[in-house]
């Protein structure tokens, strides 16, 4: 029996967030004071404490800043998809953000490659964001 | 009060260890106790003379007040307590909590515990999940990191940015293995080499399973009282110069950088209050839940180069005897016991004894100043402490 992958439950913090993915778009929060964008969701800007915030829609495009290739899963649901990439990004706007690098190359990721976002469905037609090489496909 | 004000003002004088490794026959809470019990008879106080009990947290026994059951335990009634969490840093904030309580008179002797049966106590499957909690339960749990992958992740961009190898890891890790078997109570009884490192079962890439702390059974304790009131006491006190700490994020991807960290912070707060710098150190004991660890700690400590902290391993730097400064003279996490928050206690204990010259093959000559680094999360939170056997 394959056991399901983990679902992240939405918040009041996040479910734009999610909602947005569901849409295959990457938003983001960014400050309507001084212009940060941030990650993870929060209820006010990290740089300057601002409450105000505008959830926008960002390029999808990054960076490889470092990865890793999973041999032992944390949990059941992950063992049958070792070896699998987990990387940090920098995205284009500024955060970092963890995602996995998935696609048939994933496993040749190196630091500073390019990466682009898709959509993997989960249950319930949940949908994460996830990154793959932009190497030869850049749009 | 200023920090400076603690200077000199309290002491470590009692130090225990549990029985460590696997040891089914004891709970969390008896490992505890059982170090509690060995660290009051070292320093010749008894229960009756204590005021003060600080402990952390417990994955394996998950008490909501671990500090007040743990009193219960033991049968004590303080007039401070207090279960503290900032991960692998806890002991050495506990240390600092301990010291500020003296210091302005709140209390006058306090024990200082920590420890878990992780090794025995749950499945290993349910350890490895259990420490998943560190993760972001939304953005980071559906990708299926663990905590080596973070730390993997740490190491892979200091090998990409200071031409750090998997060789002076895995030298880390032999490093720490040699100094436990100078260690009649470590975990590990059994030599290595870096070859067995390198061929080691891969865990996250580049870290192998040898490139990770183990999961033992263990407590640990120690007692700070007054510098005055250790005069009068059995053991030879060890003087607390300076401490510092510093907080930079809890997840990996908010922390300001992935090869500089706040131990450089922690380490410069407690070298200004202590009026020293790092070529005062005689001997320093650095957490290594992986081999990257130390590696990173010793460039931030001042100890040596950034960048430059491999080569100090691999080249036989970190070995008592080695001519420079010993790194992890008790086997550290990787060889000596890793369990919770007692893992990093363990750096305290050993700094004590070295203090104290009683180590034996493993002791380091006139070691008269020693430098103690925890950290916790994913080099998230940081505490650096400097001890000596004098005043400073």
């Amino acid at each position: 029996m394959t056991i399901e992958l983990p679902v992240p439950s939405a918040n009041a913090d996040s479910q734009p967030y999610w909602a947005a993915a569901r849409e295959d778009r990457l938003v983001l929060q960014k400050c309507s004071d001084c212009g940060a964008y941030r990650f993870y969701p929060r209820y006010l800007c990290p740089d300057c404490w601002s409450e105000n915030a505008d959830w926008v829609d960002v390029s999808g495009r990054g960076t490889v800043h470092s990865f890793t290739i999973v041999a032992r899963a944390p949990l059941p649901a992950f063992r049958e998809k070792v070896p699998y990439v987990v990387a940090i990004i920098d995205l284009a706007e500024g955060p970092r953000m963890i995602t996995n690098i998935v696609g048939d190359d994933a496993l040749g990721v190196a630091i500073g490659d390019p990466v682009a976002v898709t959509f993997e469905t989960r249950a319930d037609g949940f949908k994460l964001p996830q990154f793959q090489r932009a190497l030869e496909t850049a749009q | 009060m200023n920090p400076s004000d603690m200077k000199n003002k309290v002491a470590i004088v009692g130090v225990g260890e549990s029985d460590i490794g696997k040891v089914p026959n004891m709970t969390g809470l008896g490992l505890n106790a059982q170090a509690a019990k060995r660290a009051l008879d070292d320093a010749g106080l008894k229960p009756g003379d204590v005021d003060g009990l600080l402990t952390a947290y417990s994955m394996t026994e998950p008490y909501f007040m671990l500090g007040s059951v743990l009193c219960e335990y033991l049968g004590m009634t303080p007039r401070l307590n207090a279960s503290m969490v900032v991960g692998g840093a806890t002991p050495g904030v506990m240390l600092k909590s301990a010291a500020q309580a003296i210091a302005s008179g709140q209390a006058d002797t306090i024990l200082v515990t920590a420890g878990e049966n992780r090794a025995t106590g749950v499945s290993r499957d349910q350890a490895v999940q259990n420490l998943t909690a560190v993760g972001h339960p939304y953005f980071e749990h559906p990708y299926g990191p663990t905590i080596p992958s973070f730390y993997a992740m740490i190491a892979a961009r200091h090998m990409h940015e200071y031409g750090t190898t998997r060789e002076q890891m895995a030298a880390v890790a032999v490093n720490a293995r040699n100094h436990a078997l100078l260690h009649p109570n470590a975990h590990m009884k059994t030599a290595i080499t870096v070859e067995d490192v390198l061929t080691s079962k891969s865990i996250s890439d580049p870290l192998n399973m040898l490139d990770c702390c183990l999961i033992s059974d263990a407590g640990g304790a120690f007692v700070v009282t007054s510098a005055e009131r250790a005069r009068d006491l059995a053991a030879d006190p060890a003087y607390l110069l300076g401490i510092g700490e510093y907080h930079t994020h809890e997840h990996l991807t908010c922390a300001p950088s992935l090869t500089h960290f706040g131990a450089e912070q922690s380490g410069g707060t407690a070298f200004q209050m202590a009026g020293l710098g790092p070529a005062d150190i005689d001997v320093a004991e650095l957490y290594d839940c992986f081999s990257i660890v130390p590696i990173i700690e010793l460039e931030e400590m001042g100890l040596c180069e950034p960048g430059a902290g491999g080569t100090y391993f691999e080249a036989g730097h970190a070995a008592v005897g080695g001519g420079h400064v010993p790194i992890n003279t008790h086997g550290g996490m990787m060889s000596h016991a890793h369990a919770g928050a007692a893992g990093g206690l363990f750096a305290i204990v050993e700094a004590v004894r070295q203090l104290r010259g009683v180590c034996g093959q493993r002791q380091v000559t006139n070691a008269e100043v020693a430098l103690v680094h925890v950290e916790g999360g994913i080099m998230s939170s940081h505490c650096t402490a400097i001890l000596a056997n004098q005043p400073g």
